[in-house]
């Protein structure tokens, strides 16, 4: 058996909303093995985002157990989350989110400034944020700032910050939503040759053109997971 | 490049985003600031100005002077028309045989007369004194000498000019050997003094003395022309004042033993007179005492004042931090995913107030390192303004005009220190407002 990147056993988050309790994870079960490739799909409202920032560590779910790197989420307190995403997970959103004051190179360094130990950069760091710029083939803007970037590499600039501190796992949240069809097969070229580097990549598409991509494809309804692997018909 | 300096690059980096707001909100701890450090300035300066004007009085000294007792008090009524007040030879007698720690009792009486040389006249103080009275006020010859005992002994008419005086009747000339007129009385003119700049008003108690227009006579001279009565013109009725002696000026062997002395000596006075509204005893070292305490009450105030200022400009922090926090709410999320703590995301805020108000704190003491120059014009102002050009005419704007702020060594670090605090304590609820943000809804924030 392939070693586990990540498992979610019987994972259920529920938003209490004082009138009404909203059922947004009702149940999930799923393993990632190591270098996995998984496109969550379906309708809006099923509960994709919510397993995301579940497996993001953004957020500890209502019951159930989320196992990564050996640990459970569930029972961790909110400094040995940030600890798990700044060290394990790797963020890339839909709407690339970065820090629009900030250069190039200083958005990629962003996560080293928290790992633990808080120590400040090396040459190694600089030489490391060099090569990541260059691998999404951004080493001739390292000092643009984000409004001088198109959609397209600015998503390349999330990638490799997502990358900085070595993940194990990937996060996308429609990684490709903002982005015409041409960039969307550009950025889908970068998280293929991760993947096929070995890394673990989950993410969440509405694109079937997408997902098909992917090792796997779950689709979700109504926070549960409502089928796996299989194509739409 | 160590971890802090790069968070204070960092910091600066979001601050200088927003130029006008950051300069605008650092103005308030900049003048918070500078107005600590010239509150406390101008405040020692004042209280330096007036322990200064009292050691010229002598921190040994006592004087007791006589003073005009209100009005109705007076014994002069209607019918008599005679005002009778003040020290007399009775007290003088008194003091120097039974006060043992007094050294000298020197006794003074000023009267105002017209003094001439020919057609020359000068509305003068003419000053009955003894020969102590030159060194007391530190008097130095120009021409001639000063009084001697013998002139005092032999109640000589002869008498010595101040500078200006010896200007104003004589000119050019030099007046020595030459004799000036006081009523229909000549005295040989022995000795002309020196320039001696005016003492200022000490307190309520002490009024201010100009020696420019001084003729100084025998004591023992002075009584016998002219007598303890002296008339003059005010309010549109004659009066006639009985004033044996305007003051004495007893010189205590120590220090200690001024306070002792002081209360001994009203005391003692206490016998020749019915009230104690004719006369007062002015101790300096008194006054220091109050002067000192004067200073504390100064640089409290002034410095409460200050730091209201420096509360505001917190206060204008605070409202900024506040905005700006939930302007960069997505910026927060994004630290936190990408595993920022919430420890972290106080700091970035807290550093990013605490450059701001220490920046704002070391504009300040450069510009409290100004303060002198900047009174300067303050005064200039005031006196243009305010006194209408003449402000050294005036008691008080002489006073305002020859204040000068003392800066306080200590207030630049503490002044800087006390900004860099404001920030902290201004700063810390919105950076913890800011970390306490979900990441999740943050990163939703549009
Ligand atoms: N913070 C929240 N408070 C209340 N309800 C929420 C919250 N986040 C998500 N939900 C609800 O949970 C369900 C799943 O949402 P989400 O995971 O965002 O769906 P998807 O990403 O698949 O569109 C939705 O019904 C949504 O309204
Ligand atoms: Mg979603």
């Amino acid at each position: 058996m392939t070693e586990l990147a990540a498992k979610v056993v019987n994972l259920k988050k529920h938003y209490d909303l004082g009138s009404i309790v909203v059922q947004a994870l009702r149940g999930v079960s799923m393993e990632f093995p190591r270098g996995d490739f998984v496109a969550i799909m379906g309708s809006s409202g099923s509960g994709k985002s919510t397993l995301l920032n579940l497996l993001g560590a953004l957020d500890r779910p209502t019951s159930g157990d989320y196992i990564i790197g050996g640990r459970n989420v569930a029972h961790l307190s909110d400094d040995e989350l940030s600890g798990i995403r700044n060290e394990m997970i790797g963020f890339i959103f839909q709407s690339y989110n970065l820090i629009p004051q900030y250069t190039v190179v200083e958005n990629i360094e962003v996560p080293l400034h928290y790992r633990s130990g808080r120590s400040s950069l090396t040459s190694a760091d600089r030489d490391r944020i060099v090569s990541l710029a260059e691998l999404v083939g951004l080493s001739d803007r390292l000092d643009h700032r984000p409004f001088q970037l198109s959609g397209g590499q600015q998503q390349r600039v999330a990638i490799a910050r997502a990358l900085v501190n070595d993940p194990q796992i990937i996060l996308a949240d429609e990684p490709t939503g903002n982005l015409d069809s041409a960039t969307e097969q550009e950025i889908m070229q970068v998280l293929l040759q991760l993947n096929a580097e070995g890394r673990t990549i989950i993410m969440v598409t509405h694109e079937p053109s997408v997902a098909e991509q992917a090792r796997r494809q779950i689709y979700m309804k109504d926070g549960r997971i409502a089928g796996e692997g299989v194509f739409p018909g | 490049m160590p971890g802090f300096l790069r968070t204070i690059q960092l910091a600066l980096k979001s601050l200088m985003l927003h130029k006008l707001r950051s300069g605008l909100t650092m103005l308030g701890i900049v003048f918070g600031v500078f107005s600590v450090i010239a509150m406390l300035a101008i405040g020692r300066g004042a209280s330096e100005q007036a322990q200064e004007q009292v050691l010229r009085l002598g921190a040994t000294n006592i004087i007791v002077r006589s003073v005009k007792p209100p009005q109705e008090s007076a014994k002069g009524t209607r019918s008599s028309r005679v005002l009778e007040y003040g020290l007399l030879y009775k007290d003088l007698r008194l003091l120097q045989e039974t006060l043992p720690t007094a050294q000298t009792v020197i006794p003074v009486r000023e009267i105002t007369k017209t003094v001439r040389n020919g057609y020359r006249t000068l509305n003068a103080r003419v000053v009955g004194c003894t020969p102590e009275y030159q060194e007391l006020n530190r008097l130095f010859p120009s021409h001639g000498r000063f009084l001697t005992q013998a002139d005092l002994d032999q109640r000589e008419t002869c008498c010595v000019l101040a500078a200006e005086t010896a200007v104003r009747l004589f000119g050019q000339e030099d007046p020595v050997g030459r004799a000036v007129q006081i009523q229909n009385h000549f005295y040989a003119v022995v000795g002309v003094m020196q320039p001696r700049e005016a003492t200022a008003a000490v307190g309520g108690s002490l009024s201010g003395q100009d020696y420019s227009h001084d003729v100084y006579l025998p004591l023992t001279t002075m009584r016998s022309r002219m007598g303890d009565l002296n008339l003059f013109f005010t309010k549109g009725s004659f009066t006639l004042e009985k004033i044996e002696l305007s003051q004495m000026t007893l010189q205590i062997r120590s220090q200690e033993d001024v306070l002792p002395s002081a209360e001994a000596i009203r005391e003692a006075l206490k016998k020749n007179h019915r009230t104690d509204a004719d006369y007062s005893v002015v101790v300096p070292l008194e006054l220091l005492k109050q002067a000192e305490q004067l200073r504390d009450i100064f640089s409290v105030v002034l410095g409460s004042i200050a730091a209201i200022s420096l509360i505001v400009g917190g206060i204008g922090i605070m409202n900024i931090m506040l905005a700006t926090v939930t302007e960069r709410t997505r910026e927060i999320g994004i630290r936190r995913a990408l595993g920022a703590r919430q420890r972290d995301i106080t700091w970035q805020f807290l550093t990013e107030t605490v450059v701001l108000s220490g920046t704002g704190g070391l504009i300040g003491v450069a510009l409290g390192l100004l303060t002198s120059p900047a009174f300067r014009i303050v005064q200039i102002v005031v006196d243009r303004f305010v006194f209408d050009g003449q402000g050294v005419a005036s008691p008080f704007g002489k006073m305002f005009a020859e204040m000068t702020p003392q800066p306080v060594p200590a207030s630049l670090p503490i002044a800087f220190c006390i900004a860099v605090g404001i920030g902290v304590i201004f700063g810390i609820y919105p950076a913890r407002a800011a970390a306490r943000l979900d990441p999740i809804e943050a990163l939703r924030h549009e």
